[in-house]
């Protein structure tokens, strides 16, 4: 299948001149941007082409003395608002005094009320109202000359739009940039202009502060110093910082970002300008969440289990390298080592356990899922994901989203686990009509901004209402549309089955869109007990030799492998010896304290991580790794999309997984051929894809029993910003996380106060309760990580009966 | 304060005069103050909620037009044009007698929290200066004193009078009629003020009219000529200003 | 010739319950709109177009053309909205009319919806006039009772809904962009054009918005016939207008005549100046028309004659001041008034205004030096013209034009260090105070 059906359009021209110069631009180009075609900056200050024109600050100012039409207009035109027309002749002011003049005119009625306070100002040294007022106003104000000497306009210093944005009153332009942004891009007017006149300012409403995902980017929009964050004001000057472009490690969206540092300190993150996958926009996320980084508890040697003691003490490299190969050996020999290598790590250091489990450990005991899943899922991935891509093998991309005709949403919450998808289904949505059909419990505030109409599924119903869009005409899903699959349809029998069905019979297309940066990469890499790198079958003999080929080894072990929670399973049986456990958070995990008992039962477990967690504490070996700022990696988004970024921090002793992996399996026998990343790179490009049938993926079919029982089903999924590991140490940024509440249908409510109590099989948990209109009968929905230890660990299993009892009021 | 039921449904009851039920804001807005003394941020998120928009989007509209206070008003919101007109014909000495009088700044309400004291712009009764509004109702041709008269009486609990229009009631009960509650006092007052009729009276007297219906003396029909874009950039209540004037018409063509 | 004032707007302005639908129709009140409900919408509008009536808002624009632009092939409902939020300082005739003949304005509304197949209307009135918005609520009722509003208009089919909204204090909302944002229950910021209102106007639907007295002007129209209005006025400013005089004039008030009758005329109608004061300067339409002097007395006030001199005729609002008035602190209140109106949308008049009245008021106190007067001229040349909608060029008007016939004046305020005018002499009361 092609990625689309497109036929090329042809884009309509017309002819225009500005300053001169004769210039071909689309229809409907506006004049400030034909400007730029010949390189003419007209200055400007509301305008940006992501957001609507707004024509406010009057900045761009240009003299017209022939429409297209042989008449001028009289007065100077807004060249952000003013579309080119065939035969318009446009002066800027590089060749108009008028248009100089006016320009002038507007940049001093700017500064009149403007504090200049530059010296002190965040902005100062990458402003565009400084350096537009150096390049296009005048130098010296006649305000402080005229009459009685100008009075300024002044307010009280910053006040907070949220915990994390300020607003600088005195310093804003009122360009409208940042309450656009809220309104148009993710659909959160929690700012708006208030008051009017000269006094018209950036407010919030009493008790309602600007709580969106995505507030960060009014920060780096602001033309002015009007808006800086907690966490970076007053840190440093643009001119003292160093930038290098990186890629987010928060989700598999893959938003390219500038990481600004400062001697060795990473001081701010930025969105990046990449049109094909997150436009200008970040989450703010992406954009706050990096101290995790540089927390107190960051690891920052080897450590190994003192026999005597039974305490870690710390240990040299070749040290630690010969315990753990002594003690991986043992337990090779013993039973065998299972390898969890988790979801946050790059395609390269995926790629190094998955070998070191194949080459060095001589297993298929491999899996990067470090939460619920299934092996209906792991046949899905191999079937129908593996090795799809942007690069022409059908994947779906970005892009796709904007233009699909309907986008089906299954087990998937964009707002809070893709934001970026999410961000481009709004605009697919707003500006393209695209229609959103999400398989829900209930609209959520998120589906609502992107338009989507609920089809009402309960936890673990997925497959029977996928099923149901192929018969029901009315929704539309044909070849033009786009499914997107959680990794939470892991949870749910036969779903993916069903999403495979329904790709299959209406020509649908399929995308699955893992929570974590790793996921893609790693299942490409292959760290699945049935794949090899490249999608290759563990189970085709030929895919085997082919690999081994690259590896330059005799074979590779064929008996199957343990997926993830049978690998947890036979450590704790004791049919497992041994663990290498990457970056893996046992409370995010199907089973945290099942986890934790194969932990301890394991004889010998090796942890590779950033900070001290339940797993290094009980490892025998732990080993630090290198956070993604200080390495070079890449991840491969949710549509395929291989995105590499350099080594922002080069930080001496911190190695990369690859490196310390191939330092084991070095001291092991059987080195993995690569220390470095570009290595492994090499050894990808070589091994390259599986060209050989992929397998067929077994259906499952979704119980009968599917949805029966008593009490409530739980639904749940984590909001973008909770307690995760990789979020701590910024708590502004904590602070405009949603709180948590437990969602329930209005009957339900009725029932109970302001607070519930939701008991599962593994505990309680009680929470204020909110009511959610349309929420499917016999749900009740809790966030997977915004209390105690998360739902797994402390209520129950998402999909679970519960029941709910009132709170404590 | 919490809104009562009653308010709920009337805040949904003017939405829905409305084929899209945000254009209920100015109204509802006018419903809030003549419930809660001023715009509250109660009202506020009543508001929000009943539209299914943002409290913020409220806060801007409530913020933008002078008539929303966010302070809690008299029973009597007393406005002393001193635009230019009505300042030149007397109304700057009327406002400056009121604030010694009353002891109360711009903006501000006597203690015993009867009036409440705001100049105001241009009330549309310029042949009437000097102009004053008592919650919203004419005071035609002020001077110091009747203007002194009148809040004297107002606060004494007398009966006041509008000179062209009924007798006062209370600034909430003005909000209230403002959303779309008529109060019954339509039919008092005269249908037009004496300066309002000195053209009729003086055409009456001297038997001018207009030309018997239909009459003969039509023109060739020529329609307006619509190149008059010399004067469009002007007045704001414009019905078509500005250069776009010039542009509409050009593209009907 | 028509006699010198042509009453017909404000023709029944003086019966005893002039408000009530009962009196207007022992008028002959919506016979208009049974007439015109049997004629095709279209030649409603040929008619409008034909009589010459130009928008009595300000700009003059026709009115009938206003209503051709409606995209009749746009399947988007159509919308008339009046703009009855009369603020212009000096503007004070739809009040008035509204206040005692609000029928002729919703027969007027209803011809004119009927016209551009609009079923539903909206009267925007600004909320400082409380009795005015009764009278006008208190009309769409009586009409809605006697079937001239409502479902199936007297038997033709037409169904029209009219809603009388409240605005809240802004006198933006009278440009008709930000009117439909008010009315949307928006910040009233004025909306980028194009898409014009005809095209996207109300709700992104095809939108006539026309000024209380253009539309009321509608039923004696279809009632005495385009050529009827053709033959008042003068060639291309045809028909009646009121004038509205007031200020130091012996008396003020609303006088309806044909176009182009001249202030002159109108001066001697209210019994010229008060005593023993002369004319010293005048808006013809409002503050946002340049000021102009008593050598403009016989200027033909009809469109063309006003802007032959510079100025505008905009909506008649004849302010009249005498020699006792200081031009500066005139100007001053109005450049503060445009500073408190303005809406902040944009620079120019955002920030401007913000200067304008820094700067005068330092000259109405003596201070600055002449240099600053260029300065403000200078000032007005970086708002006119560039800022998003007209209320930045009407703060202009006053300053350019004052300091074009009154520079004297403003030099004097610098020389004497002060204002060289006595307040108190000005006053409508000055006479009483004199003679004391």
């Amino acid at each position: 299948m092609s990625t689309t059906d497109k036929t090329p359009e042809k884009v309509d021209t017309v002819s225009v001149t500005i300053d001169g110069i004769q210039v071909d631009v689309p229809k409907d180009t506006l004049v400030i941007r034909a400007a730029e075609q010949i390189g003419v900056q007209i200055p400007r200050f509301c305008d940006h082409p992501l957001l609507k024109p707004a024509g406010a600050c009057r900045q761009c100012l240009v003299d017209v003395p022939d429409a297209g039409n042989g008449r001028g207009f009289p007065k100077p035109q807004a060249s952000c608002t003013l579309p080119v027309a065939e035969g318009m002749v446009v002066n800027t002011q590089a060749t108009s005094e008028v248009a100089d003049k006016a320009q002038q005119g507007v940049m001093e009625f700017l500064l009149i009320n403007h504090p200049l306070d530059c010296p002190v100002c965040d902005k100062g040294g990458e402003c565009p109202l400084q350096n537009q007022a150096m390049s296009n106003g005048r130098g010296e104000s006649r305000f402080v000359s005229s009459g009685t000497g100008g009075t300024k306009r002044t307010f009280p210093k910053p006040i907070n739009l949220s915990p994390q944005v300020l607003l600088d009153r005195e310093r804003c332009i009122v360009c409208q940039r940042c309450t656009r942004f809220a309104a148009e891009v993710p659909g959160d007017p929690f700012i708006a202009l208030v008051e009017r006149g000269a006094q018209q300012q950036i407010g919030i409403a009493e008790n309602a502060p600007f709580l969106s995902y995505f507030a960060g980017n009014t920060i780096q929009i602001c033309p002015v110093g009007a808006l800086t964050s907690e966490s970076y004001r007053f840190r440093s000057r643009p001119f003292d910082l160093v930038s290098t472009p990186s890629v987010a490690e928060h989700d598999a969206c893959g938003a390219s970002i500038r990481v600004d540092h400062r001697r060795g300190r990473v001081m701010r993150r930025l969105s990046g300008d990449d049109p094909a996958v997150n436009e200008e926009w970040i989450t703010d996320k992406d954009r706050f969440a990096f101290t995790y980084a540089t927390a107190d508890d960051r690891l920052r040697y080897p450590q190994v289990r003192d026999a005597e003691t039974g305490d870690l003490r710390p240990a040299s490299w070749p040290e630690a390298f010969a315990v753990a190969a002594r003690g991986l050996a043992a337990a090779r020999d013993a039973g065998g080592v299972g390898v969890l290598p988790g979801g946050r790590l790059t395609a390269e250091d995926a790629y190094a356990y998955g070998k070191l489990a194949r080459v060095a450990l001589g297993t298929n005991d491999v899996d990067f899922r470090a939460r619920p899943l299934s092996v209906e899922e792991a046949d899905f991935l191999a079937a129908h994901v593996v090795g799809t891509g942007v690069d022409g093998s059908g994947g779906v991309t970005y892009a796709d989203l904007e233009t699909a005709q309907t986008v089906v949403l299954a087990g998937l919450e964009p707002e809070d686990e893709a934001g970026t998808i999410f961000l481009r289904l709004r605009k697919a949505s707003l500006q393209h009509g695209t229609r959103v059909l999400a398989l829900a419990p209930f609209t959520s505030r998120g589906l609502r901004k992107v338009g989507a109409t609920l089809v009402p599924t309960a936890p673990g119903q997925e497959a029977a209402s996928l099923a149901a869009l192929v018969e029901q005409a009315a929704h539309g899903v044909d070849k033009n549309a786009i499914v997107l699959l959680g990794e939470r349809l892991a949870t749910s029998p036969g779903a993916l089955s069903a999403a495979a069905d329904l790709a299959a019979r209406t020509g649908a297309r399929l995308a699955w869109v893992p929570r974590r940066a790793g996921d893609r990469g790693a299942l490409d890499a292959g760290c699945l007990p049935g794949l090899l790198p490249g999608g290759r079958p563990v189970s085709d003999p030929a895919a085997r030799v082919d690999a081994a080929t690259t590896w330059g080894v005799d074979s590779l072990p064929d008996a199957p492998g343990r997926d993830a929670d049978a690998i947890v399973a036979a450590a704790a049986a004791g049919d497992l010896a041994g663990l290498v456990v990457g970056g893996v958070d046992p409370d995010d995990t199907a089973d945290p304290a099942a986890f934790r008992a194969a932990l301890d039962a394991a004889s010998f477990v090796v942890s590779l991580e950033l900070r001290a967690t339940d797993v290094t504490a009980v490892a025998d070996v732990v080993l630090p790794v290198a956070p993604a700022v200080e390495k070079a990696g890449m991840y491969v988004t949710w549509d395929g999309r291989v995105r590499a970024f350099p080594e922002v921090l080069a930080v001496p002793g911190s190695l990369p997984d690859l490196r310390v992996l191939a330092g084991i399996a070095e001291e092991l026998g059987a080195p993995l051929g690569f220390r470095s990343v570009d290595e492994v790179r090499a050894e990808l490009g070589e091994m390259g894809p599986w060209d050989g049938d992929a397998p067929v993926m077994t259906p499952v079919a979704a119980p009968a029993d599917a949805g029966a029982g008593d009490g409530l089903v739980l639904a749940s999924w984590k909001q973008m910003l909770d307690d995760g590991a990789m979020q701590v140490g910024d708590k502004h940024l904590a602070a405009t996380a949603r709180p948590a509440v437990a969602k329930v249908a209005p009957a339900v409510a009725a029932a109970f106060g302001s607070t519930v109590t939701v008991t599962g099989d593994r505990g309680s948990l009680t929470v204020p309760l909110e009511v959610a209109d349309d929420m499917v009968d016999g749900v009740v929905w809790l966030p997977g990580r915004s209390t105690g230890s998360g739902l797994l660990a402390d209520v129950a299993s998402p999909g679970s009966r519960v029941t709910i009892s009132g709170g404590d009021d | 304060m919490a809104l009562d039921e009653k308010t709920w449904d009337e805040l949904r009851e003017i939405a829905a005069r409305y084929p899209e039920k945000r254009s209920g804001l100015l109204p509802m807005l006018h419903l809030v103050q003549s419930v809660e003394g001023r715009v509250t941020p109660e009202g506020i998120e009543a508001c929000a909620e009943v539209l299914e928009i943002t409290p913020a989007e409220v806060n801007g509209v409530a913020t933008f037009y002078t008539m929303y206070k966010r302070k809690p008003v008299g029973d009597y919101h007393v406005g002393v044009c001193t635009n230019t007109l009505c300042a030149v014909m007397g109304g700057d000495e009327i406002f400056s007698r009121l604030k010694d009088h009353l002891d109360v700044g711009n903006d501000e309400t006597t203690d015993d929290g009867k009036v409440t004291l705001e100049h105001v712009e241009c009330n549309a009764a310029c042949d009437y200066a000097p102009v004053m509004m008592v919650n919203w109702e004419f005071m035609d041709n002020m001077t110091p004193d009747s203007a002194v008269q009148v809040v004297d009486d107002l606060r004494a609990g007398k009966e006041v009078s509008s000179t062209r229009g009924p007798r006062l009631c209370t600034w909430r009960e003005a909000e209230r009629v403002l959303a779309g509650f008529p109060d019954g006092r339509v039919d008092e007052g005269p249908g037009a003020g004496p300066a309002s009729l000195v053209g009729l009276g003086l055409a009456r007297e001297r038997g001018w009219t207009a030309p018997g219906g239909g009459a003969s003396a039509a023109a060739d029909g020529a329609p307006a000529s619509t190149d008059d874009t010399t004067d469009a950039a002007g007045a704001v209540e414009a019905d078509s200003p500005s250069d776009e004037a010039a542009a509409e018409k050009k593209e009907a063509k | 010739m028509p006699d010198v004032l042509t009453p017909v707007l404000t023709d029944n302005w003086d019966a005893a319950e002039s408000w009530k639908l009962s009196d207007y129709e022992s008028r002959g009140g919506y016979e208009a709109l049974k007439k015109a409900l049997g004629m095709q919408p279209d030649d409603l509008i040929t008619a409008v177009k034909d009589s010459g009536l130009r928008g009595r808002g300000g700009a003059g624009f026709p009115t009938g053309m206003k209503w051709s632009f409606i995209p009749q092939d746009n399947p988007k409902p159509k919308y008339l909205v009046v703009n009855a939020d009369e603020s212009e300082p000096g503007t004070c005739k739809d009040i008035p009319l509204m206040m005692a003949s609000p029928h002729t304005l919703v027969e007027g509304v209803a011809i004119s919806s009927f016209a551009i197949r609009a079923n539903h209307a909206f009267i925007y009135i600004r909320g400082e006039v409380l009795h005015v918005i009764r009278r006008v609520q208190a009309a769409v009722a009586e009409a809605y009772a006697a079937g001239h509003l409502g479902k199936n208009i007297h038997g033709s089919g037409y169904d029209l809904d009219v809603v009388v909204h409240s605005g809240a204090g802004a006198y933006i909302c009278g440009e008709e962009t930000a009117l439909l944002e008010g009315l949307e229950g928006r910040r009233g910021q004025p909306r980028l054009r194009p898409p014009f209102p005809a095209v996207a106007g109300l709700y992104a639907s095809p939108t006539v918005i026309n000024n209380v007295e253009s539309i009321a002007s509608v039923p004696s129209i279809v009632g005495h016939g385009a050529d009827w209005f053709a033959s008042m006025g003068t060639e291309k400013s045809k028909g009646f207008g009121i004038f509205s005089l007031s200020g130091h004039v012996r008396t003020p008030g609303q006088y309806e005549a044909p176009l182009g009758i001249t202030l002159r005329e109108l001066i001697d109608l209210a019994g010229g100046m008060r005593e023993g004061h002369e004319l010293k300067f005048w808006t013809p339409g409002g503050s946002s028309t340049p000021l102009l002097t008593s050598e403009h007395l016989d200027v033909p006030l009809d469109f063309e004659g006003v802007s032959g001199v510079g100025s505008m005729l905009g909506t008649r609002a004849l302010q009249l001041f005498d020699e006792t008035t200081c031009v500066v602190r005139a100007v001053l209140r109005w450049t503060e008034f445009y500073k408190h109106e303005s809406c902040g949308k944009c620079t120019p008049c955002r920030e401007g205004t913000w200067w304008l009245v820094q700067t005068l008021a330092a000259l109405e106190k003596g201070q600055g030096s002449e240099a600053d007067l260029d300065l403000l001229l200078d000032q007005c040349d970086n708002i006119l013209g560039r800022s998003f909608c007209a209320l930045g060029d009407g703060a202009t008007s006053p300053i350019s034009s004052s300091i074009k016939y009154f520079r004297d004046e403003y030099v004097a305020h610098l020389t004497q260090g002060g204002c060289p005018f006595d307040p108190a002499k000005s006053t409508a009361w000055a006479r009483q105070e004199v003679s004391a």
